[in-house]
């Protein structure tokens, strides 16, 4: 396979939440990825490990008391650095489009679900004049499967899975060459998550980059070409997906337990609870709960571009693996 | 028991989104109600949980028939339910610290005299650090502000929980954790379950019944 420029690369990006008294909330720390065009990375993780963190900041959202550090580069463009005006013209929605976690805090209220897609379509392409938008509107409702009969509908008057649909077809609207999706299924019968995933699948075949949070580990396996696993702010697994859903399976015992938390798998969670990322231990975040720490793990796991722990299990096919 | 009763509801009469609901948990009993997305599981829930007025039929919870609804009904219908929503965001007092979010229906009800010691206990249950509890719902995770909105659907010691996809923004583990609040509280309790969601999977290893929306409705 030769290698192509990624659309997205992330070095060594950090975040840092200031609170009230000097207390500094590491929400991200090191995080180091690319992502391809016409490639899918997952990203999962334990609730509050800072996916959500990860995905504001590259889009320029963070609030006032987040500070980052690092590199994430889209094309030329230096996005943790950059310009608001330029993130809000030129990148949101235009070279990234967002599927956010909560869509139906994210439609605008007093609006119909039509009106915000031929609002969008008009700012976003070249489509004009009422009929065309119209046309254009139903079509990206139908892309992302959403009901022709509640176009005229206002977001609370949409159930969660409805107001997924219309954040996900508003997200497609600019054939961004950048898809972030920050749990872009959530609420969606099995039948709507497979026909969303695909739809994501057919933005990303038709070489486009997607990088998608999701905790919907049978989602994540049906999109994903790699996986990347996040725990207590660091990103400790990054795999082929078909070794980490394979016969192999994940390596780090974080990948490991979540795993086997699945409903049909043991359906117990992994022991505890993660620590606080504004205490974070100097060693492996996860000795506490892991059942192979030793001695070692009191020192931090070095990240070598696929794993960051002292007694992973074995490799499947190390050649495969790429950071 | 909770019943419903040929329960008809929804926001526009002529379209309701449910229609003729009937449905039985009895005391201590756990029932996962299993349909698609948009199908009318989670207005069904706030029927149960006494925050929509249906348009025709009845609920009896315990025997008593409900006539008043939200903020009307009596306080020992209303304190006998708690409920849990999908959206956390959607459901939380912004300006509320994860502490006061929990003990919010002590405050409520007057009982704000019991209020710490039940909301340090129950962050200890549902995994809450104390560090957690003194930040408002913007500075928590999804995950985390559920986990305090299981808290306040606990404090007030409910005979009834009604969780509408109260997993569907989880990862799995946390998603296996809340479950097991949840059961252990029933376990210690007596209380019975209503859980509405999709994922077949998830309610056949929860509940001790699962029921299928199509076979709710269906005429009997
Ligand atoms: N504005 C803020 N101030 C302080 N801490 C914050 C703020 N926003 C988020 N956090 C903290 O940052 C951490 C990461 O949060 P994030 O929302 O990224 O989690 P997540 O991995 O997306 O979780 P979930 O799966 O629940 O969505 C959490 O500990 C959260 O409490
Ligand atoms: S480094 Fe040690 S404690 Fe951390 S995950 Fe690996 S074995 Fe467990
Ligand atoms: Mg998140």
């Amino acid at each position: 396979m030769t290698e192509r420029a990624p659309v997205l690369s992330v070095r060594g990006l950090s975040v840092r939440f200031l609170l009230p008294g000097g207390r500094r909330i590491a929400a991200v720390t090191d995080a180091h990825f690319d992502v391809a065009p016409g490639e899918c990375l997952v990203l999962i993780g334990e609730s509050g490990c800072g996916k959500s963190v990860l995905a504001s900041a590259l889009l320029g959202l963070l609030p006032a008391n987040a500070q980052t550090a690092g590199h994430a580069h889209l094309g030329d463009l230096e996005l943790l650095t950059a310009d608001e005006r330029v993130l809000a013209r030129t990148v949101r929605g235009r070279r990234i489009g967002l599927i956010p976690q909560s869509p139906a805090a994210h439609l605008t209220p007093v609006r119909t679900i039509r009106s915000q897609l031929a609002e969008t379509v008009a700012r976003l392409t070249g489509v004009r004049g009422r009929t065309a938008l119209r046309a254009a509107a139903e079509q990206a409702a139908e892309r992302a499967e959403f009901p022709p009969g509640h176009l005229d509908r206002y977001p609370h008057e949409l159930s969660g899975g409805l107001a997924q649909r219309a954040a996900t077809a508003l997200a497609l609207i600019g054939d961004a060459p950048l898809l972030l999706a920050d749990e872009p299924t959530t609420g969606l019968d099995r039948d709507l998550v497979d026909r969303t995933v695909d739809e994501l699948r057919r933005h990303v075949d038709a070489d486009r980059a997607l990088l998608m949070i999701t905790h919907d580990l049978a989602a994540a396996e049906r999109v994903a070409d790699r996986v990347a696993v996040m725990y207590a702010g660091r990103i400790v697994e990054l795999a082929a997906a078909s070794d980490f859903f394979g016969a192999s399976g994940p390596r780090h015992p974080y990948s490991q337990g979540l795993l086997q938390a699945l409903p049909d798998r043991s359906f117990t969670p992994i022991p505890g609870m993660p620590p606080e990322l504004g205490d974070l231990p100097e060693g492996c975040a996860f000795a506490a709960r892991c059942d192979r720490a030793t001695d070692a793990c009191t020192a931090l796991p070095p990240f070598t571009g696929s794993i960051a722990c002292h007694h992973p299990a074995p490799a499947p096919t190390p050649e495969n693996i790429r950071a | 028991m909770l019943e419903l009763r040929s329960v008809t509801a929804g926001y526009d009469r002529r379209a309701p989104a449910v229609r003729d609901v009937t449905l039985t948990v009895s005391s201590g009993e756990s029932v996962g109600l299993l349909g698609p997305s948009g199908c009318g599981k989670s207005t069904l829930a706030r029927v149960a949980a006494l925050l929509h007025r249906p348009d025709s039929g009845e609920v009896v919870l315990d025997g008593t028939p409900v006539r008043h609804w939200r903020h009307r009904a009596p306080r020992e219908l209303r304190t006998a339910v708690g409920v849990v929503f999908q959206q956390p965001r959607l459901s939380a007092d912004p300006r509320l610290r994860l502490a006061d979010l929990i003990a919010e229906p002590l405050r409520a009800t007057g009982r704000r005299a019991s209020a710490e010691d039940r909301v340090a206990e129950l962050a200890d249950t549902v995994g809450l650090t104390p560090d957690l509890l003194t930040r408002r719902p913007h500075e928590v995770s999804d995950g985390q502000l559920q986990r305090a909105c299981v808290a306040r659907a606990l404090v007030l010691r409910p005979r009834w929980l009604i969780c509408d996809e109260m997993t569907a923004m989880l990862d799995a583990s946390t998603t296996a954790a809340l479950v097991a609040v949840v059961e252990a509280y029933r376990t210690s309790t007596g209380a019975g379950l209503l859980a509405v969601a999709h994922d077949h999977t998830l309610l056949t290893r929860w509940c001790d019944r699962t029921v299928h929306w199509k076979t709710v409705t269906e005429p009997r």
